[in-house]
Protein backbone atom coordinates (compact mmCIF):
# COMPACT_ATOMS: atom_id res chain seq x y z
CA UNK A 1 0.00 0.00 0.00
CA UNK A 2 1.32 3.88 -1.21
CA UNK A 3 0.19 6.97 -0.58
CA UNK A 4 2.25 9.85 -1.81
CA UNK A 5 2.14 13.53 -2.41
CA UNK A 6 4.01 15.03 -5.14
CA UNK A 7 4.53 18.66 -6.30
CA UNK A 8 5.33 17.12 -10.33
CA UNK A 9 2.69 16.15 -12.52
CA UNK A 10 3.04 12.32 -13.55
CA UNK A 11 2.13 9.55 -16.56
CA UNK A 12 -1.05 7.99 -14.76
CA UNK A 13 -0.59 4.93 -17.60
CA UNK A 14 3.22 4.66 -16.58
CA UNK A 15 1.64 3.99 -12.67
CA UNK A 16 -0.78 1.44 -14.13
CA UNK A 17 1.83 -0.62 -15.97
CA UNK A 18 4.15 -0.81 -12.53
CA UNK A 19 1.24 -1.32 -10.25
CA UNK A 20 0.09 -4.28 -12.72
CA UNK A 21 3.14 -5.86 -12.51
CA UNK A 22 4.22 -9.22 -10.80
CA UNK A 23 0.27 -10.01 -10.02
CA UNK A 24 -0.60 -13.32 -10.74
CA UNK A 25 -3.32 -14.02 -8.59
CA UNK A 26 -4.80 -10.58 -8.26
CA UNK A 27 -7.75 -10.84 -11.25
CA UNK A 28 -8.59 -7.29 -11.06
CA UNK A 29 -7.01 -3.78 -11.42
CA UNK A 30 -9.32 -0.49 -10.92
CA UNK A 31 -7.74 2.79 -11.51
CA UNK A 32 -9.20 6.71 -11.39
CA UNK A 33 -7.28 9.63 -12.29
CA UNK A 34 -8.82 12.67 -12.07
CA UNK A 35 -7.30 16.32 -14.37
CA UNK A 36 -7.96 19.41 -13.66
CA UNK A 37 -10.83 21.28 -15.43
CA UNK A 38 -10.49 24.51 -17.28
CA UNK A 39 -13.99 25.54 -17.01
CA UNK A 40 -13.94 27.37 -19.99
CA UNK A 41 -11.47 29.80 -19.16
CA UNK A 42 -12.67 30.54 -14.90
CA UNK A 43 -9.77 28.48 -14.07
CA UNK A 44 -6.01 29.35 -14.99
CA UNK A 45 -4.90 27.26 -12.05
CA UNK A 46 -5.63 25.04 -9.11
CA UNK A 47 -3.53 25.30 -5.96
CA UNK A 48 -3.62 22.52 -3.75
CA UNK A 49 -1.76 23.03 -0.22
CA UNK A 50 -1.20 19.68 2.25
CA UNK A 51 0.03 19.45 5.67
CA UNK A 52 2.82 17.11 5.04
CA UNK A 53 3.10 14.10 7.02
CA UNK A 54 -0.26 14.94 8.29
CA UNK A 55 -1.90 14.65 4.89
CA UNK A 56 -0.46 11.51 3.94
CA UNK A 57 -1.02 10.21 7.11
CA UNK A 58 -4.35 10.36 7.83
CA UNK A 59 -5.12 9.55 3.95
CA UNK A 60 -3.20 6.24 5.25
CA UNK A 61 -5.57 5.99 8.01
CA UNK A 62 -8.99 5.35 5.43
CA UNK A 63 -6.83 3.82 2.80
CA UNK A 64 -5.86 0.72 5.29
CA UNK A 65 -9.59 0.70 6.65
CA UNK A 66 -10.50 0.59 2.50
CA UNK A 67 -8.22 -2.40 2.14
CA UNK A 68 -9.70 -4.32 5.12
CA UNK A 69 -12.87 -3.24 4.17
CA UNK A 70 -12.68 -4.80 0.20
CA UNK A 71 -10.43 -6.84 0.95
CA UNK A 72 -7.78 -5.58 -1.58
CA UNK A 73 -4.40 -6.93 -2.18
CA UNK A 74 -2.88 -3.65 -2.51
CA UNK A 75 -3.57 -0.13 -3.37
CA UNK A 76 -2.29 3.15 -4.43
CA UNK A 77 -2.94 6.94 -3.84
CA UNK A 78 -0.78 9.36 -6.18
CA UNK A 79 -2.13 13.11 -5.09
CA UNK A 80 -0.63 16.50 -6.40
CA UNK A 81 0.02 19.25 -4.52
CA UNK A 82 0.94 22.79 -5.29
CA UNK A 83 -0.11 24.45 -8.50
CA UNK A 84 -1.82 22.54 -11.19
CA UNK A 85 -2.56 23.67 -14.53
CA UNK A 86 -6.17 22.36 -16.40
CA UNK A 87 -5.25 19.32 -18.18
CA UNK A 88 -2.68 18.00 -15.95
CA UNK A 89 -3.71 14.37 -13.40
CA UNK A 90 -4.71 15.81 -10.16
CA UNK A 91 -4.80 12.45 -8.44
CA UNK A 92 -4.19 8.82 -9.51
CA UNK A 93 -5.93 5.85 -7.24
CA UNK A 94 -5.53 2.09 -8.11
CA UNK A 95 -7.16 -0.69 -6.25
CA UNK A 96 -6.12 -4.67 -6.61
CA UNK A 97 -8.52 -7.46 -5.54
CA UNK A 98 -9.02 -10.85 -6.50
CA UNK A 99 -12.33 -9.46 -8.45
CA UNK A 100 -13.62 -6.73 -10.26
CA UNK A 101 -16.63 -5.52 -7.51
CA UNK A 102 -14.45 -5.26 -4.47
CA UNK A 103 -11.73 -3.30 -6.98
CA UNK A 104 -14.12 -0.96 -8.41
CA UNK A 105 -15.78 -0.56 -5.17
CA UNK A 106 -12.82 0.32 -3.17
CA UNK A 107 -11.49 2.99 -5.79
CA UNK A 108 -14.85 4.80 -5.45
CA UNK A 109 -15.01 4.82 -1.96
CA UNK A 110 -11.29 6.32 -1.85
CA UNK A 111 -11.83 8.97 -4.32
CA UNK A 112 -15.61 10.00 -2.29
CA UNK A 113 -13.40 10.10 0.77
CA UNK A 114 -10.47 11.88 -1.04
CA UNK A 115 -12.88 14.62 -2.44
CA UNK A 116 -14.47 15.73 0.25
CA UNK A 117 -12.30 14.71 2.99
CA UNK A 118 -8.87 14.46 2.37
CA UNK A 119 -6.79 17.35 4.37
CA UNK A 120 -5.98 19.70 1.17
CA UNK A 121 -6.56 23.23 1.18
CA UNK A 122 -8.05 24.20 -2.25
CA UNK A 123 -7.70 27.44 -4.02
CA UNK A 124 -8.84 28.33 -7.64
CA UNK A 125 -7.13 30.68 -9.74
CA UNK A 126 -9.18 32.80 -12.17
CA UNK A 127 -8.71 35.61 -14.48
CA UNK A 128 -10.69 37.88 -11.91
CA UNK A 129 -7.88 36.38 -9.06
CA UNK A 130 -7.99 33.23 -6.28
CA UNK A 131 -10.69 31.87 -4.15
CA UNK A 132 -10.86 29.20 -1.93
CA UNK A 133 -13.04 25.98 -2.57
CA UNK A 134 -14.43 24.19 -0.17
CA UNK A 135 -16.76 20.54 -1.18
CA UNK A 136 -19.88 20.98 -3.00
CA UNK A 137 -22.56 19.45 -1.10
CA UNK A 138 -22.43 16.42 -4.28
CA UNK A 139 -18.53 15.41 -2.46
CA UNK A 140 -20.55 14.49 0.99
CA UNK A 141 -23.51 13.17 -0.60
CA UNK A 142 -21.15 11.20 -2.31
CA UNK A 143 -19.54 9.49 0.76
CA UNK A 144 -22.14 9.38 2.82
CA UNK A 145 -23.38 6.99 0.30
CA UNK A 146 -20.59 4.69 1.63
CA UNK A 147 -22.23 4.69 5.26
CA UNK A 148 -25.78 3.09 3.88
CA UNK A 149 -24.20 0.60 1.88
CA UNK A 150 -23.16 -2.64 3.24
CA UNK A 151 -20.77 -4.82 1.31
CA UNK A 152 -20.42 -8.35 0.72
CA UNK B 1 8.96 28.56 21.49
CA UNK B 2 6.03 26.66 19.56
CA UNK B 3 6.27 26.17 15.61
CA UNK B 4 3.03 27.72 14.31
CA UNK B 5 1.50 26.69 11.16
CA UNK B 6 -1.14 28.29 9.49
CA UNK B 7 -3.04 26.32 6.55
CA UNK B 8 -5.65 27.17 3.54
CA UNK B 9 -7.04 30.98 3.96
CA UNK B 10 -5.85 31.36 7.61
CA UNK B 11 -2.34 32.40 6.10
CA UNK B 12 -3.78 34.24 3.50
CA UNK B 13 -5.74 36.21 6.52
CA UNK B 14 -2.51 36.30 8.47
CA UNK B 15 0.25 37.01 5.34
CA UNK B 16 2.38 34.32 7.08
CA UNK B 17 2.19 30.51 7.39
CA UNK B 18 4.78 29.71 9.76
CA UNK B 19 6.10 31.21 12.92
CA UNK B 20 7.51 30.76 16.08
CA UNK B 21 5.80 32.22 19.25
CA UNK B 22 6.35 31.98 22.76
CA UNK B 23 3.63 30.51 24.26
CA UNK B 24 2.53 27.84 27.54
CA UNK B 25 -0.91 27.28 26.70
CA UNK B 26 -2.69 26.58 23.53
CA UNK B 27 -5.16 29.30 25.04
CA UNK B 28 -2.43 32.23 25.54
CA UNK B 29 -1.20 31.31 22.11
CA UNK B 30 -4.97 31.38 20.68
CA UNK B 31 -5.17 34.92 23.06
CA UNK B 32 -1.60 36.27 21.82
CA UNK B 33 -2.20 35.93 17.92
CA UNK B 34 -5.72 37.51 18.81
CA UNK B 35 -3.86 40.64 20.32
CA UNK B 36 -1.76 41.30 17.83
CA UNK B 37 -3.98 40.65 15.06
CA UNK B 38 -8.03 40.71 15.92
CA UNK B 39 -9.15 39.10 12.12
CA UNK B 40 -6.69 36.15 12.36
CA UNK B 41 -8.42 35.89 15.78
CA UNK B 42 -11.49 35.91 14.71
CA UNK B 43 -10.54 33.23 11.87
CA UNK B 44 -9.03 30.77 14.08
CA UNK B 45 -11.81 30.55 15.99
CA UNK B 46 -14.15 30.49 12.81
CA UNK B 47 -16.46 27.09 12.22
CA UNK B 48 -14.60 23.99 11.52
CA UNK B 49 -11.15 24.68 12.37
CA UNK B 50 -9.32 22.05 13.82
CA UNK B 51 -6.05 22.11 16.06
CA UNK B 52 -3.39 19.47 15.96
CA UNK B 53 -0.40 19.43 17.99
CA UNK B 54 2.51 17.79 16.78
CA UNK B 55 0.24 16.33 13.57
CA UNK B 56 -2.66 14.60 15.99
CA UNK B 57 -6.31 16.76 16.20
CA UNK B 58 -6.86 18.02 19.95
CA UNK B 59 -9.93 19.74 21.24
CA UNK B 60 -10.00 22.60 24.36
CA UNK B 61 -7.09 23.60 25.65
CA UNK B 62 -3.77 22.40 26.19
CA UNK B 63 0.03 22.65 27.37
CA UNK B 64 2.76 23.73 24.97
CA UNK B 65 6.61 22.61 24.93
CA UNK B 66 9.39 24.77 23.27
CA UNK B 67 9.18 21.95 19.97
CA UNK B 68 5.60 21.31 19.59
CA UNK B 69 4.14 22.01 16.52
CA UNK B 70 0.58 23.89 16.19
CA UNK B 71 -1.12 23.59 12.96
CA UNK B 72 -4.52 25.68 12.35
CA UNK B 73 -6.48 23.82 10.34
CA UNK B 74 -9.88 25.50 8.53
CA UNK B 75 -12.43 23.02 7.39
CA UNK B 76 -10.33 20.35 4.50
CA UNK B 77 -11.85 20.93 1.02
CA UNK B 78 -10.70 17.38 -0.45
CA UNK B 79 -8.15 17.08 -3.65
Amino acid sequence: MSVRLTFETFDPGALLTAFSQGRAETGAVATFTGIARAEAGATIALELEAYPGFTEAQIGKTADGARVRFGLDDLLILHRIGKIAPGEPVVFVATAARHRRHAFEACDFLMDYLKSRAPFWKKEHGPDGARWIEPRDQDHADLKRWEEETTT
Amino acid sequence: MARVLLFGRLSDVAGWRDRQIDSPFLSALRAKLTAEDAALGEALGGKGVQVALDQVIVRGDAALNPATEVAFLPPMSGG
